[in-house]
């Protein structure tokens, strides 16, 4: 049986992890390989690495990150922040990751999606989307959660799917980093209309959440970071809890 | 020296770094030569069906299957296990080197596809290449289409139906999972790999 994947999500800034409140108040969490290689020992079923600031100028810095990262991980890797264009993906692949995940640049130019699922196959597309409660509804929001789009996260997550993404990686920004448990109408509105998994990100605080976005959420998979992180949650533990309480897992590893 | 067919289907560098890791010689490599010096051979890839067209347009199609024929341990991924049968329903025009009967199939509309994420393997007695991993072992898939149940399947996985995860006869390996991305037990298989002697 398929099992709930567990995702560790390492957000980086200048080549360190780091972690913020509602996409704020930066905290250093430590070396992204050694983060990477701890919480896959832990028993993550997948490392996210996220480059929150991309700038042009920390380009070489992600790249060597994703390198040094790749080096010794033998769990699926997902790279993310600053892919504009099919040439950025491919950098990034061939420092050593397995899919990217693009989610201001597939905004502004959704063909981009299908021009590297052409190349890498869609398997190697995550689109990341950003979604924010607006007047009942969710809208899309861009560049690191600053730019609203007047986008519905539904429809594009659908238009997304269609144009070739793999997978789609799906944040609260209302729950980020928040820890009071993922926004499970906003996942399940889309999980419910697109064939391709569906990862829920934002809120992650408890095993609890998991259950919750996993059963009445429907998500496919489920990233968190501060927990991780701070040592609040140990992966391995959290395995545990939910696999006692019937949630397919990996576990053990 | 373990040959690892490049034809342009996808992102072969994860499957190197493995083998690498394991202390293997590997050659990433698209030229006939090469494949058909090496001792042993691995058939990558991911994606569309169609991509296999360009193992024929690259003239790799006849030294894979002399290779095969000769003996030499040889391990299809994904793609490249898929390749092992006559076909898939995903492309009808490509034909597969039919040296497994069937064609692969595309997953039943009630279940999410394509299947990605990590599901157990049902390992069937007797099998080499799965011997060192645990019966109910977990690892990494991401397909859309599956290939059939045969008599020479080494091990079972479900997703809304059964289908053929692992597959071998005599040198010829094949699996449909990722073991360069499945943690231990992955790494476990390929090393298997690497001390399987030819037939």
């Amino acid at each position: 049986m398929l099992t709930k994947r567990i995702i560790a999500c390492l957000d980086m800034d200048a080549g360190r992890v780091v972690k913020g409140v509602r996409f704020k108040n930066l905290r250093d969490a430590g070396d992204p390989k050694e983060c990477a290689a701890a919480h896959a020992r832990d028993g993550a079923d997948e490392i996210v690495l996220l480059d929150i600031t991309a700038t042009s100028g920390n380009r070489r810095t992600l790249l060597e990150a994703v390198r040094s990262t790749a080096r010794s991980l033998f769990i699926p890797f997902t790279v993310g922040g600053g892919i504009r264009q099919l040439e950025d993906a491919a950098a990034v692949f061939e420092a050593g990751a397995d899919k990217i995940a693009v989610n201001s640049a597939a905004v502004r130019d959704p063909a981009l999606i299908g021009k590297i699922a052409g190349r890498f196959g869609s398997q190697a597309v995550v689109v990341a989307i950003d979604a924010k409660k607006v007047n009942g509804s969710f809208e899309v929001f861009v560049a690191g959660g600053r730019e609203p789009t007047g986008r519905e996260a539904v429809r594009w997550a659908r238009e997304a799917a269609a144009c070739g993404a793999g997978e789609i990686l799906l944040t609260s920004m209302d729950r980020d980093g928040t820890q009071v448990g993922f926004d499970c109408d906003l996942v399940r509105s889309v999980a419910e209309v697109v064939s391709i998994p569906v990862i829920a990100s934002g809120g992650a605080g408890s095993a609890r959440d998991f259950i919750e976005v996993f059963g009445e959420g429907r998500a496919d998979a489920a990233l968190a970071a501060s927990i991780f992180h701070f040592g609040m949650e140990n992966i391995a533990e959290l395995k545990r809890e939910l696999n006692d309480a019937g949630v397919p897992m990996r576990w053990p590893c | 020296m373990i040959a690892i067919v490049d034809y342009g289907a996808g992102n072969l560098k994860s499957v190197r770094k493995a083998f690498e890791y394991l202390g293997a010689e590997v050659e990433v490599t698209a030229r006939s030569e090469v494949v058909a010096s090496a001792d042993k051979i691995v058939l990558p890839g991911v994606g569309h069906f169609s991509s296999l067209q360009a193992l024929e347009n690259a003239g790799l199609r006849k030294p894979l299957l002399q290779g095969i024929s000769s003996g030499k341990p040889f391990l299809g991924i994904c793609l490249g296990m898929q390749w092992l049968f006559e076909g898939s329903d995903e492309c009808h025009d490509i034909a597969g080197s039919r040296l497994f009967p069937g064609k692969c199939r595309r997953f039943s509309p009630s279940v999410k596809s394509p299947h990605v994420g990590w599901n157990s393997l049902a390992i069937q007695p007797g099998s080499r290449l799965l011997r060192d991993i645990a019966h109910n072992s977990f690892v990494y898939f991401t397909h859309s289409f599956h290939a059939p149940l045969v008599t020479e399947t080494a091990a079972v996985s479900e997703h809304g139906l059964k289908f053929a995860a692992a597959v071998e006869r005599d040198n010829i390996f094949g699996v449909q999972f990722h073991p360069e991305k499945s943690g231990d037990a992955g790494l476990t298989i390929l090393k298997t790999f690497c001390e399987v002697r030819r037939c």
